[in-house]
């Protein structure tokens, strides 16, 4: 289990997102997953080990390493990676629900089905619309707030996005004000702001979306109201035929009954 | 043989499961199976290397590293991990069961094997009483091995053949201590949904015997 396996279960997602969903899920796992995997986690490898205070003071290095590395960036990546991953799962829950839905009313035979086998179900494309659009629609919203939340955090836990090279420390159990040294501080920075320029791109690819889809909500609406106001005179007409029909049938009832009755 | 393995058997599980059971397979593939490969075994990668005491004197490290963490955190959260998904095993060896007798007599003996009713609805509760039980219990020995969920910065050792009490340093401390909450509430949120799984079915099973039971008297 590694992100592999969460490369095939929001896969699956992918062919019931819009376009833009699909961007950004090729977003997700080129440029931050991958790019997580083959070089951020090398940069950071070394941190802790090559973390330098200038005292031998022993416990000193590793205090003033958990006081301004409370988090590693790389856990806080691979956190937000899981939770802004996770939304994606309802809309997968639903539409398996759907499948699983369709396939009952399949195997009891039911008419209205239009499937010729299960396979076919197995295979079809949901649309965004109904029940399935207010899941994908929360999911977007979600993946936002999540986004957002950890951005926030990375900000207010390393003071911006710099990487400093020299941190003064003077921590218990360190003598006196101590410089302590960072590993490769540019290349760390380099780093962090590439992954919260694809969180950007990421934030705004989902708000792109969000906006699409209420405007396709929106237009949706307004043709079917123009549907109904467009037919009234021809919903009229039906109705007045159907009372004339209607007083025919009473008419002929009365005179039948009449007729019995005499 | 590697995490793979419980990943399979989780998913094969998922078939006979309800919803909520569902739900519960994703929060335990997502938010803890994942968090512990892809970021808590980092952390803990290094513990004993980077555990260290103030003092000179050999062995004195070693010593004070196995007093304080007997069994360590990551290990114990693997173990967690582990005996929390084996129950649903049980119900996947019934509806084989159950397969296998339809197979030797040759008919169908019930309306499907998967159905959650009779025995499998008894198998199907205990699992998740036993999963419950589980979480509870693995919950309780992080609390009672490291006094509570912190991890401090700094302990003091005092065991032979240490000299004297002497400071020892905890490396990422402050991180270890932020994984445990989430673990901690990782495995809460499991046992509200393996306590709302058991009520739903023993609620809804309740309403069907006593529907049956109610026709019958009509009857």
């Amino acid at each position: 289990m590694d992100w592999g396996a969460l490369h095939t279960i929001l896969g699956g997602v992918n062919k019931h997102s819009t376009s833009i969903g699909k961007i950004w899920l090729t977003v997700l796992f080129i440029f931050r997953i991958m790019i997580l995997v083959v070089a951020a986690e090398r940069v950071w490898g070394d941190e802790q080990d090559d973390f330098i205070c200038n005292t031998l003071q022993p416990g000193c290095k590793n205090v003033c390493y958990d006081h301004f590395f409370p988090v590693s960036h790389i856990r806080l990546w691979a956190l937000q990676l899981i939770f802004v991953s996770t939304p994606a799962l309802l809309v997968a829950m639903h539409v398996a629900y759907r499948r699983h839905e369709k396939k009952k009313q399949f195997r009891k035979g039911d008419q209205k089905c239009e499937y010729k086998d299960i396979e076919e179900i197995r295979r079809q494309r949901f649309h965004i619309e109904g029940s399935l659009w207010w899941t994908y629609t929360s999911s977007i919203f979600f993946r936002l707030v999540f986004e957002a939340v950890f951005m926030y955090a990375f900000y207010f836990m390393y003071d911006g996005f710099r990487m400093p090279r020299l941190m003064k420390c003077n921590a218990w159990p360190c003598p006196n004000t101590v410089d302590c040294f960072v590993s490769r501080p540019t290349e760390k920075t380099v780093f962090t702001i590439f992954m919260i320029a694809v969180s950007s791109t990421c934030i705004l690819l989902n708000v792109a979306e969000l906006c699409y889809l209420l405007a396709k909500f929106f237009l949706r609406r307004s043709k079917k109201a123009g549907k109904t106001k467009h037919h009234p005179n021809h919903e009229n007409k039906e109705e007045t035929k159907q009372n004339e029909m209607n007083e025919l049938i009473s008419d002929s009832c009365q005179n039948t009954v009449i007729g019995f009755s005499s | 043989m590697s995490w793979e393995f419980l990943c399979d058997l989780l998913s094969g599980v998922n078939k006979y499961s309800t919803r909520i059971g569902r739900i519960w397979v994703a929060v335990v593939f997502m938010f803890r199976l994942l968090v512990y490969i892809v970021a808590a075994e980092n952390i803990w990668k290094y513990e004993h290397d980077e555990f260290e005491c103030n003092i000179r004197q050999p062995g004195c490290e070693n010593v004070c590293f196995d007093h304080f963490f007997p069994v360590s955190h990551i290990r114990l959260w693997a173990l967690q991990l582990i005996t929390v998904s084996t129950p649903s095993l049980l119900v996947v060896f019934h509806v084989a069961y159950r397969e296998n007798r339809e197979k030797h007599h040759n008919q169908k003996l019930y309306k499907s094997p998967g159905e959650k009713d009779g025995g499998l609805l008894c198998t199907y509760l205990i699992s998740l009483i036993l999963k419950t039980g589980f979480e509870i219990v693995f919950l309780v020995l992080f609390y009672k091995l490291y006094n509570g969920f912190k991890v401090p910065r700094i302990v003091k050792c005092d065991i032979r053949p240490c000299p004297n009490t002497v400071d020892c340093y905890i490396s990422k401390s402050t991180e270890k201590m932020i994984f445990l909450y989430f673990l901690v509430a990782s495995s809460c949120l499991c046992i509200v949904l393996n306590l709302s799984e058991l009520s739903y079915l023993i609620f809804k099973y309740s309403i069907k015997c006593y529907l049956k039971r109610y026709i019958k008297k009509c009857q």
